[in-house]
C-alpha cells in the first residue's frame, strides 16, 4: 500500500484493544457489482479458496496490509441479492455477518460492495446489512460508467441518509483504495453503526412484539423475531414453531402477501434516498443494448453462441494437445529417468510406476483445466456467459436443467473435471447436482484412444456406400449413446432423486464489459492450485494403490530383472498375471463374460478406471508388447487380434470390440473426476453414487450390445 | 398496504377481461412497451427472489425481447437487465402500459 499518509497516532484505548489481533472483515454484495476485483485488489496474489465445512459454497479470504502497517484477514462472501437465506450461498453469507461461521469470528466490519450504475437494486443488501451488528462501509463501484451514463450520485448525502462511510473506488485503477483502508479501520475501532429497523404494520408490529416476550426487547431480539416470523426456516423448538406458525397464520389472514411487508419497507427507504442522492441526465443509448440485439438476436444468437462453443471445443480438444503431450513426454522421460539412475527393485518401481507416473497423470490436465478456466472467465466477466443461459435456457429446461448448464456440459466433452468445476455458475444446488451427475456422459478426450485401438482393430478400412467410414459413424455413434443418456438420466434424475420445485429464473443480464486480465489471471491461478491441489492428492493415493495391485504378489525375487526389452515385458506380463490386478481380472471374468469379456480385457477394465487411456497401456502388457505401445501402434493391434481365449476361439470379435466401446461410454472410470465431485459436492455420496450408477448402466447397455449382437447372428 | 391487497384480488378474479382496468401480467405485456408493477403474487419463494431483484410495486417496467427459442424473456426493471421466464413473468401484474421505448 501506499505510505505517503501517516497512520493515525495510536493512542486510543480501543486502538490498542484491537491492534493486538488481526481485524476480520467481509467483503459482501451483488454479483456483477465489482466486488471480485475489489477482492483482488487489496490482497493480491495473497488469497486462499476453500469450502464452508458441509457445504459446497466456497470460502474466498485473502491478507488484506491496511494503512499502518496493520493487516486485516479479508473474507470475500458469495455474491448476493439478498440475506433472507433462501439459497445456501445467502445462509452461509448471514451466519458469518452474525459470527456463527465454523471457523471464523464475527466480523469487525463490512465492506459492501454498491455498483453505481444500480443504485436502487444495490442498496437493497445494504438496507438488510444494516440490520446487523457489524458496521458497515460501502465501496461505490463502477462511478465511472455511472458518469458515462449520465447518472450522478451525491456521495456526501447518500453517506447522511445511510449514516455509513461511502468510498467511490475504482479497483483496477486502484483509485479510494487508501480511502476505503483508513474509512475500514476507523469502522472497526468504534464498533457498531446505528442499526436500521423497520416500522410495519399495526397487526405485524403486534405480533412481533407478543413473540419478543416481556424479559428480551431490543434490536437483537427484534431481528430474531423478524428472521423467525419472515425467514424461510423454522426455529427448531417445538413449541417456539408452533407460535410462529399461528403468527403467520393470523397474518396471512389479514393480507395473503403479509411477508413481503419488510421487503417493501426496505424499498421505501430505498426509495426516499434515490429521490434525494441520484440525478439522471438524459440517457444515452447504451452499447449493451446494441450489442445485445445481435448477440441475444432470434437468427444470429444461436449462430453466435454455436461459434463461440465450436472455438472452446477446438482449443479444449485439440490445441491443448500440445502442451499435453509434453507434460506426457515429460513425465515418460522422468519416470524412465529414474528406471535408469536408481538401481533395479521395488522402490524404484513404485517411484516410477507409481508416483511419477500418478503425478503425471495428474498434471497433464492442467493445459485443459487452464484454457477452459480462461475461456469460462472471459465469457462470464465480459459478460456473455449469461446471454448464453439466456438463449439455452428454453431447450436445457426441457430435460429439467437450468439455462447455466450448457456450457459445463459442453466444456465435458473435452474432459468432464473442467466442466464440473464450470458448474459453479449453476446456484441451485439441484440443477447443479443434476448437471454433475451427467457430465462424465459426454464422450471426453481420454476416451478416444479406446475408441481408436478398437477402430484400428477391427473396423479399419470398412466403408458404407463406398465413402462413409465405419469408423467415423461408430465414433458418432457413440458421442450421440453419451447425450442420449444424459438427457435420459437427467430426466429421471429431476423427477427423483434431485426432485424439487422448478427453480425460477431471475437472472440478471449485466452490462457487457472489458475483463480484468489481472482478475482472469488470479481466476485462473487459483482454479489450477486448487486442482492440482484437492484432486492431486487423492488421484496420488490412488495411483500407488494401482500400482500395488499390478505388481503383488511378486512373481519374481527382487533384483532377478530381465535385461532385454523383450524379457521385461514378459516378466512384466507374467507379474501382471500372478498379481492382485490379474487375480481380479480372473475374479471377475463370470461377471463380465457376457459382456464378451475375458479376464485380460478385465485387467484392462479394472486399470481403466483409474483414467480411461490407461486401457490401451494395460493390454499392451497383458498381450506382452511392451507399455510404450500407444493405439495405433500396429504390434498391439496384430496382438489384439490374434489373442485367443482357451478353446481356440479369438478373443476379440468386431462384437466385443462394440461392446467395449459401449462400456467405455457410459462407465464412470475416471478417479479424476471421482475426486472433482467429491471436492465439489463436498460428500463421498454423491460420487459413489455416480460410479456405481454409471456403471450399472454401462454394464447394462454393454450386455444389450453384445447378447443381442449374438442373437442377431454377429460376433 | 390495503390497496395493494385490493388491486391482488381485482387482478386474479379479472382472468376473463385482463384488460379490464389496464391490469395484465408482465408476459402479456407487449415487446418494447414499459408499464409499472402494481403486484407481484405467486409462491413465496419465487415472488421473494423477483422482488430482491426489483421487480417492486410501484417500480417501472418493460420488456425488452424474447430469447431466441421463444422464452426467457429479457425485462428491464429501472436500469437493470434481467432474464425471467414466461411462467414467472405471469406472477406480476402490471398496470397500462405506457409508452413505447422503442
Amino acid at each position: 500500500m501506499s505510505t505517503t499518509f501517516d497512520s493515525p497516532p495510536l493512542t486510543n484505548d480501543a486502538d490498542l484493544r484491537t491492534k493486538r489481533r488481526q481485524l476480520t472483515i467481509a467483503i459482501a454484495g451483488n454479483p456483477n457489482a465489482g466486488k471480485t476485483s475489489l477482492f483482488n485488489a487489496l490482497t493480491g496474489l495473497r488469497q486462499k479458496v476453500a469450502n464452508y465445512p458441509g457445504v459446497t459454497v466456497e470460502r474466498k479470504e485473502g491478507i488484506w496490509a491496511l494503512e499502518g502497517g496493520r493487516t486485516a484477514r479479508l473474507i470475500d462472501l458469495p455474491g448476493l441479492y439478498s440475506l433472507d437465506a433462501s439459497s445456501i450461498d445467502e445462509r452461509i453469507a448471514r451466519d458469518v455477518l452474525m459470527g456463527r461461521a465454523r471457523g471464523l469470528p464475527a466480523p469487525d466490519a463490512i465492506i459492501a460492495v454498491v455498483d453505481a450504475t444500480n443504485l436502487a437494486r444495490n442498496l437493497y443488501l445494504i438496507t438488510q446489512l444494516l440490520e446487523y451488528e457489524p458496521p458497515v462501509v460501502i465501496a461505490l463501484t463502477m462511478v465511472d460508467m455511472a458518469e458515462r451514463r449520465g447518472i450522478d450520485i451525491d456521495v456526501q448525502r447518500l453517506r447522511d441518509l445511510l449514516g455509513v462511510p461511502v468510498v467511490p473506488v475504482v479497483a483496477p485503477q486502484r483509485r479510494g483504495l487508501n480511502e476505503l483502508s483508513r474509512a475500514v479501520s476507523e469502522a472497526a475501532r468504534h464498533g457498531a453503526t446505528k442499526r436500521v429497523q423497520w416500522r410495519l404494520s399495526e397487526q405485524a408490529e403486534r405480533e412481533i412484539a407478543a413473540l419478543c416476550g416481556d424479559g428480551e426487547a431490543g434490536p437483537a431480539a427484534r431481528r430474531r423475531v423478524m428472521e423467525e416470523l419472515y425467514g424461510e426456516e423454522l426455529p427448531p423448538d417445538q413449541n417456539r414453531r408452533a407460535l410462529i406458525l399461528a403468527a403467520r397464520q393470523r397474518l396471512q389472514a389479514h393480507d395473503p402477501n403479509w411477508w413481503q411487508e419488510p421487503l417493501l419497507a426496505r424499498y421505501r427507504f430505498i426509495e426516499r434516498i434515490i429521490a434525494e442522492v441520484e440525478r439522471t441526465k438524459e440517457a444515452k443509448r447504451d452499447l449493451t443494448m446494441a450489442i445485445d440485439s445481435v448477440i441475444t438476436h432470434r437468427f444470429f444468437g444461436p449462430l453466435i453462441l454455436a461459434a463461440i462453443m465450436l472455438l472452446v471445443f477446438q482449443t479444449i480438444f485439440a490445441w491443448a494437445r500440445v502442451p499435453m503431450d509434453l507434460i506426457d513426454g515429460a513425465f515418460g522421460a522422468l519416470a524412465q529417468a529414474v528406471h535408469a539412475y536408481l538401481p533395479p527393485g521395488l522402490f524404484t518401481d513404485l517411484l516410477a510406476d507409481g508416483i511419477v507416473a500418478g503425478v503425471g497423470s495428474v498434471l497433464v490436465f492442467l493445459p485443459q483445466i487452464t484454457l477452459l478456466f480462461l475461456f469460462i472467465t472471459l465469457l462470464e466477466d465480459s459478460g456473455y456467459m449469461a446471454r448464453a443461459a439466456f438463449i439455452m435456457d428454453r431447450l436445457m429446461r426441457g430435460v429439467g436443467l437450468h439455462g447455466k448448464a450448457f456450457v459445463p456440459l459442453l466444456s465435458s466433452f473435452a474432459c468432464a473435471i473442467p466442466g464440473i468445476m464450470a458448474t459453479r455458475t449453476i446456484e441451485n444446488q439441484k440443477d447443479r447436482l443434476a448437471t454433475i451427475l451427467i457430465a462424465p456422459f459426454m464422450s471426453c478426450s481420454a476416451r478416444l484412444p479406446v475408441y481408436t485401438l478398437m477402430i484400428a482393430a477391427f473396423f479399419s478400412d470398412r466403408r458404407i456406400f463406398g465413402f462413409l467410414s465405419v469408423g467415423a459413424l461408430l465414433i458418432m455413434a457413440m458421442y450421440l449413446l453419451g447425450i442420449t443418456v444424459a438427457v435420459c438420466v437427467a430426466w429421471v434424475l429431476k423427477r427423483t432423486i434431485l426432485r424439487g420445485p422448478t427453480p425460477p429464473l431471475v437472472m440478471e443480464l449485466p452490462p457487457y464489459r472489458l475483463p480484468n486480465p489481472l482478475t482472469i489471471l488470479q481466476t485462473i491461478w487459483s482454479r489450477a492450485w486448487l486442482f492440482v491441489r484437492r484432486a492431486g492428492t487423492v488421484i496420488l493415493a490412488i495411483s500407488i494403490i494401482l500400482w500395488a495391485l499390478a505388481n503383488f504378489p511378486r512373481v519374481a525375487p527382487e533384483g532377478d530383472r530381465a535385461q532385454t526389452v523383450a524379457d521385461r515385458s514378459a516378466v512384466e506380463s507374467e507379474q501382471l498375471k500372478h498379481s492382485f490386478a490379474g487375480r481380479l481380472g480372473h475374479l471377475i471374468e463370470p461377471v463380465i463374460a457376457p459382456l464378451g469379456f475375458d479376464w485380460q480385457m478385465g485387467i484392462g477394465l479394472i486399470s481403466s478406471f483409474a483414467a480411461r487411456e490407461t486401457l490401451v497401456s494395460t493390454l499392451s502388457i497383458v498381450y506382452n508388447v511392451g507399455r510404450e505401445a500407444d493405439s495405433s501402434s500396429p504390434s498391439l493391434i496384430e496382438a489384439i487380434r490374434k489373442a485367443r481365449r482357451p478353446d481356440g476361439r479369438p478373443a476379440w470379435t468386431p462384437l466385443t470390440a462394440i461392446s467395449m466401446m459401449v462400456f467405455f461410454v457410459l462407465a464412470c472410470q475416471c478417479m479424476s473426476t471421482v475426486a472433482v465431485v467429491r471436492r465439489e459436492t463436498n460428500s463421498w455420496r454423491w460420487p459413489i453414487f455416480m460410479v456405481l450408477y454409471m456403471t450399472a448402466l454401462a454394464y447394462a447397455a454393454a450386455f444389450i450390445t453384445y447378447q443381442g449382437g449374438r442373437l442377431l447372428g454377429f460376433g | 398496504m390495503e390497496s395493494r391487497s385490493a388491486l391482488t384480488v381485482e387482478a386474479a378474479t379479472d382472468s376473463t377481461d385482463p384488460m379490464r382496468r389496464g391490469l395484465r401480467s408482465l408476459a402479456e405485456l407487449p415487446i418494447g412497451f414499459s408499464a409499472r408493477i402494481v403486484a407481484v403474487n405467486g409462491a413465496s419463494h419465487i415472488a421473494r427472489r423477483l422482488m430482491e431483484m426489483g421487480f417492486v410495486p410501484g417500480a417501472p417496467v418493460s420488456v425488452v425481447r424474447q430469447a431466441p427459442f421463444g422464452d426467457p424473456l429479457e425485462v428491464r426493471v429501472r436500469s437493470c437487465h434481467l432474464a425471467v421466464r414466461r411462467a414467472e413473468a405471469r406472477t406480476i401484474v402490471v398496470g397500462d402500459p405506457q409508452s413505447f421505448i422503442g
